[in-house]
This record gives structure tokens, sequence and C-alpha cells, in this order.
């Protein structure tokens, strides 16, 4: 269960459900609104802030933005946690420069082998998930970590990738002042496919597969969940998404090396970002991304020595992980209502204030007291 | 051909131990405690990294050395757990342990490119540069200090755990928690303690790690990941498996370097990932108990 759903649906009785729907209700207009209102802001954000430097964060953002919503997608809805996201990002990056060199592909045609990138990524994903989705929890993220190094150490010694020297893009002849507007459309694009897929999953049938399997696998599979399909179709999906996040990646830097294709530190900004906004949630990895990433890269551009800005993204996420690891958005969310609901019982209204009690005002504090045994690691 | 061999698992051997002593600090952080500490391979690294500060700027021996990088490795442990694994609470408690310890790699890594930078350094005394002619070659006498220092604590772990009342409480936090706290354990020091132990024997792999490999702050990155395949296959939370997979790892990459050294690794792995196919938990682990 998200932090987002969670209020109306443990509630048991009559009045208190119906009340309590309401604001359910206005709340999906709000997500609504609010996609509506940052989709036409990313729309436009290259064509107001045309500073080179602003739209290469852009663009590394909406692929970060991608990247974490199609990691949720498996690990949030699941609670299986990988550490091995970069093996699909690498096997992207890798498959579209390897197709390119030889096929000698130039220009602009090299983006006709981006369906190429989800195609090997989701390959990639069937033995790596039949593999490591036979454990739970801890086991299964050490799993993930020992394949994810097999694969940057193939990286390294294999002649194909070829080697520490990795490989080159083909050389795009566009103009340096907008060369980086069709990656952020294109990144932007794949954000918001991920995006729609994992909010279309989530209401599925599928979606709920896989949180039942997240909530009590065993007892799902007593139900007659096919825990391993569904999860490994889950994996597949998520994987491919992050392989295309790879190959366009790989275009826009120009060239892939072992340690970047296969890096962990990606595989743990997706993670962190995911935590940070909400793990699980719809809007938790977006926003997380969305915050993080421009953080980190002006802390890049700021704090000159990259050392010191990992030492600062180390810290930072210990702290998330510390004290936010339900996410900033349904911790933030619940200050909120309780703040909100304060002022509603200052303002009077006695007779109201009995009734109303339990209903709008009660996901605040009745969500409170049950956090500390229950969700606090969600 | 034949004396390559035999001389690859030899060598093989005698690494393994090392590998090994650094696998049981963190099978044993694992098994009592239910975390999979992530900065183990950094933890190493820093290890090395201290006993290069007291050899070259305070001309201390390595082996006279570890009086002082045990303590404090024990103490970097305590802290962590103390300060950062201890408030994590809930189901997701493990993973949510991992990410943290993951989050103090970084930390530990950024902090020491900082102090060290990238450049890479080895530890240097008349014993690493010697070497003693044995069983038909020469071998350098810091192979056999470190693996008999290894062989040492690992028995030395071996009857804490086994012959003390500490370790009887340790055992006891492994096998179930609640009960340990029913029959009145401190859980919150125990634990402390565990996570000291699992570090302080960083201190010894990094010394012996660091004679024998040049590192810099980015070795942890292949230390972790040797660490955890060895803990993986031996089973986590057992020590014993931990000490098989250590010596099976390191002879099988001597074996392997004599056709290809680049492929030596990955031979490992694939060999790892094989035993998982067949053998989810590990050679000598436990299977998982049900979820919740």
């Amino acid at each position: 269960m998200s932090a987002g759903a969670s209020p109306d649906t443990g509630r048991a009785t009559g009045i208190s459900r119906w009340r309590a729907a309401r604001p359910a209700l206005s709340q999906t207009t709000r997500g609504w609104t609010v996609a509506a209102v940052l989709l036409v802001l990313a729309v436009i954000f290259p064509q107001v802030i045309t500073n080179q430097v602003a739209t290469q964060i852009g663009v590394d953002t909406m692929l970060f933005v991608a990247a974490a919503v199609a990691w949720n997608l498996f690990s949030g809805f699941t609670g299986y946690i990988s550490l091995g996201a970069a093996v699909f990002f690498g096997t992207g990056a890798y498959t579209v420069g390897i197709a390119a060199l030889h096929w000698n592909i130039t220009g602009d045609a090299e983006f006709a082998l981006l369906p190429l990138a989800a195609l090997a990524a989701g390959v990639v994903a069937v033995p790596f998930g039949l593999i490591a989705l036979r454990v739970r929890r801890h086991t299964f993220v050490v799993i993930t970590i020992a394949i994810f190094f097999i694969f940057q150490l193939m990286a390294f010694n294999l002649n194909i990738t070829g080697g520490s020297v990795g490989i080159s893009a083909p050389f795009l002849t566009w103009a340096p002042e907008t060369f980086n507007n069709p990656f952020y459309y294109m990144a932007l694009a794949l954000a918001a496919g991920a995006a729609v897929l994992a909010w279309l999953i989530r209401g599925s049938r599928f979606g709920l597969q896989l949180r039942a399997i997240r909530d009590d696998e065993d007892r799902a599979r007593g139900l007659g969940v096919r825990a391993m399909r569904v999860k490994l179709a889950a994996f597949v999906i998520s994987g491919m998404v992050i392989g295309l996040v790879g190959a366009i990646w790989f275009f826009f830097i120009g060239q892939v090396l072992p340690q970047y294709g296969f890096d962990p530190l990606f595989d743990l900004s997706v993670a962190l970002m995911t935590f940070f906004g909400g793990f699980g949630t719809l809007w938790g990895p977006i926003l997380g991304a969305l915050i993080l990433e421009p953080s980190e890269q002006y802390l890049t551009l700021r704090v000159s020595n990259s050392y010191a800005s990992e030492l600062v993204w180390g810290t930072l996420f210990l702290l998330v992980i510390l004290f936010f690891s339900r996410g900033v958005i349904p911790i933030v969310g619940e200050w909120m209502t309780a703040w909100r609901t304060r002022g509603q019982r200052l303002a009077g209204q006695p007779a109201a204030d009995e009734a109303a009690a339990p209903g709008p005002a009660a996901p605040g504090p009745a969500q409170q007291p049950s956090t500390p045994s229950g969700r606090s690691a969600r | 051909m034949g004396r390559e061999l035999y001389r690859a698992i030899v060598d093989g051997i005698l690494y393994g131990g090392v590998y090994a002593l650094m696998a049981v600090g963190l099978t044993l952080i694992f098994g009592v405690l239910d975390i999979i500490n992530i900065a183990q391979g950094i933890l190493v690294v820093l290890a090395a990294y201290l006993s290069y500060v007291l050899s070259v700027h305070l001309h201390i021996d390595l082996f006279v050395g570890l009086l002082v990088t045990v303590p404090v490795m024990f103490l970097v442990g305590v802290a962590i757990q103390v300060l950062f694994m201890q408030r994590l609470r809930g189901r997701e408690r493990t993973s949510m342990s991992l990410l943290a310890s993951y989050a103090v790699m970084i930390i530990i890594e950024g902090v020491l490119y900082l102090a060290f930078g990238a450049d890479y350094v080895q530890l240097n005394a008349s014993y690493v540069n010697n070497s003693v002619y044995l069983l038909g070659f020469y071998l350098p006498y810091i192979y056999l200090y470190g693996f008999g220092l290894a062989v040492l604590l690992v028995i030395g772990l071996y009857l804490l755990l086994y012959r003390t009342g500490f370790g009887r409480s340790l055992r006891a936090l492994m096998q179930d928690q609640t009960a340990a706290r029913l029959v009145g354990i401190n859980i919150n020091r125990v634990s402390a303690l565990a996570f000291g132990i699992g570090v302080a024997v960083t201190a010894v792999g990094g010394m012996v790690f660091g004679a024998t490999n040049a590192f810099n702050a980015n070795s942890g990155y292949d230390l972790i990941s040797r660490l955890l395949a060895i803990v993986i296959l031996g089973g986590m939370g057992s020590i014993g498996g931990a000490l098989v997979a250590a010596v099976f790892m390191s002879v099988t990459e001597a074996i392997v370097d004599i056709w290809s050294p680049t492929w030596s690794v990955v031979v490992f792995y694939a060999a790892l990932v094989v035993v998982l196919t067949f053998r989810p938990q590990g050679l000598f682990g436990q299977r998982e108990a049900r979820a919740q």
C-alpha cells in the first residue's frame, strides 16, 4: 500500500468511509492538475531557459525521472529492492553503441536503434530475473549487486565492448546551442511514458498482484498469484525502460566507459531518489528525481571537487534513509494534513467538530501512531 | 604446467585465508544483526590507509601498527552500529540497513579521496619485498605472515563464538532475537560489539591487502563485490561457508589466471551464478524462512 492511497482504505465503518472518500476524490483531481502543470512547465523549459548548462541538467534530470519511475515500477511495487538497475542502463548504452559501430550507422539514423536497446535490456532481464528473483529481501539485493559487478567486469574485459576504452557514439552534426533540446524532449517523452505506464500498471490487476507480493508473497501465492511470472514481467518492463534511458544517455554523452555505463552510483541514485520521494508511490520517484538530480548537478558545479560532492551526496543519502525513509512526500503530506486540521479545530464549529473528526481530519492523526511500528520502512 | 598449477593452488590458499578473514567479519555481522555491511570493502581500504599512515609517517612496523588499527577499526564499527544501524526499525530494516551502509561506504570513499587523492599506494616493509624459498618456489614473506595471522584470528573468532559467554549470547541473538531478549541479553550492547568485531578484522585484512596490492579509495568496490560473492556462495551467516568459499574463490582465480588474467574474476562470478541457480541459499546457508 502506498502512503498516498492508504488513509481511506483501512477504515471500516460507513459514514467515516464516505467522508474520507471525498478528499481522496479531490486529491485525484489535484494530482491531474499538478501533472498537467508539471508537464507544461517541462515542455516550455528549454524554450524559456536556453542556457546550455541548464538544458544539460534538464536532460540528465529527465533521464533520471524515467529511470527512477521504472525502478520504482518493479522495486517499489513489489518491495524487491534491486541494486542492479545499472545492468540495464549499461546494456542499453552498449547495445546501441555496438550496433552503430558494426552496422556503420551515422548521424540521426542512430536513433532508429533505440528499440534495440529496450529489446536487449529485456533479454538480459529474463535470466537475471530468473536467477535473482528466486530469493527474497536482502539476499535478492546482494545478488543484484553481484550480477551488476559481473556485467561491469565483462564490459571491462570483453573485446566487443572495447574494454576500458569504451565505445564512442556516432557524431551528430547539430548546432551546439540547440544540441540539448532534442535529447531533452526524448528524455521527457520517455519519462512521461514511464509515468503513464506506472500509473496504468498500478491501477490494473497486474499492479494489484505486484502489491500483493510486496505485502505478503506467500499469501499472494496461496491466493493464486503466479508470483514468479508476475515479478519477472515487472522486472523485464522496468529493465526495458532503463535500457532506453541508457541508450539516450549514450547518444547524449557521445561515449560509454565501463565504469560509467555500469555505475554503482547509478544503482544507488535511482534508489535514493525513489526513497526520498516516496518508495512505491506514483509521485515519489518523479519528485525525488526532480529535486535531487538538479541539486546534485548544481552541487557538482559549485563544489568543483567531485570527491567533496560525493561526500555530500553520501551524507544526504544517509540522512534520507535514517529520517525520511518513508519518503519526503508522504511525511510532508502528513505534516500538512495535521497543520490544516489543527487550523480547522481552532476555527471552532463545536457541533461539527465531533462529526468531522473521524472524517477528513482522520488521515493525519490516525496514520501517525501506526507509523513507528508498521510503515516506518515504507 | 603442473608446477604452475601447484603454485597457483598454494597462492590461492594463502590469499584465500586473508579474504576468509574479511568475509568472516561480514558474515558475522549479517548473522547476528541481519545487516549486510556493504561498507566492509571500503573499511578494508580505510584500514589499509591507516596502516599506510602509521608506517610512512610514524615509521611503525605494519604488524605493530595493528595494535593501533584493530582498536580503531573496532570503534569505527561500534560507531556505525550505534549511530546509524541501531536507529533503523520496522519490517524493511535489513534492506534499509543495506542502503544505509552503502551510504556509509560512499561517505568514507569521499573522505579517503579527499585525504589521499586518487593515486595508488602500496604498503612497504622488508617482508613485503623479500621472499622465502619454500615448497619449491619463492614466496614473499607477507603471504605467509598474513595467512598465519588470518588463520589465528579465525580460530580466535571461533573460540570466542563457541567457548565464551559472550559468544553464547551472540549465537542466541543469531537464532532468535526476541528469545535472546527474554533471557536477559542486552541486545544493543551485544549487537554493537558484534559489529565492532566484524569491522575490527578488516584492520588485519586491510594491512595484508595493502601490502600485497596497490590500492586507492576505489578499491573498495572490487573488494566488496568479492566479499559479497564469498558470503553468498558460502551461505549468508555461515562462518564455515565463508572460509570454504573464500579459499575456493582464491584458488579458482589463481588457476584461471594461468591462462587468462582478465577472465579469472569472471569465472568465479560465473561459478557463483551457477551455484545460486541450483542452491539459492548458497552452499552452507539455511533456507530462508517465511518472509513475515
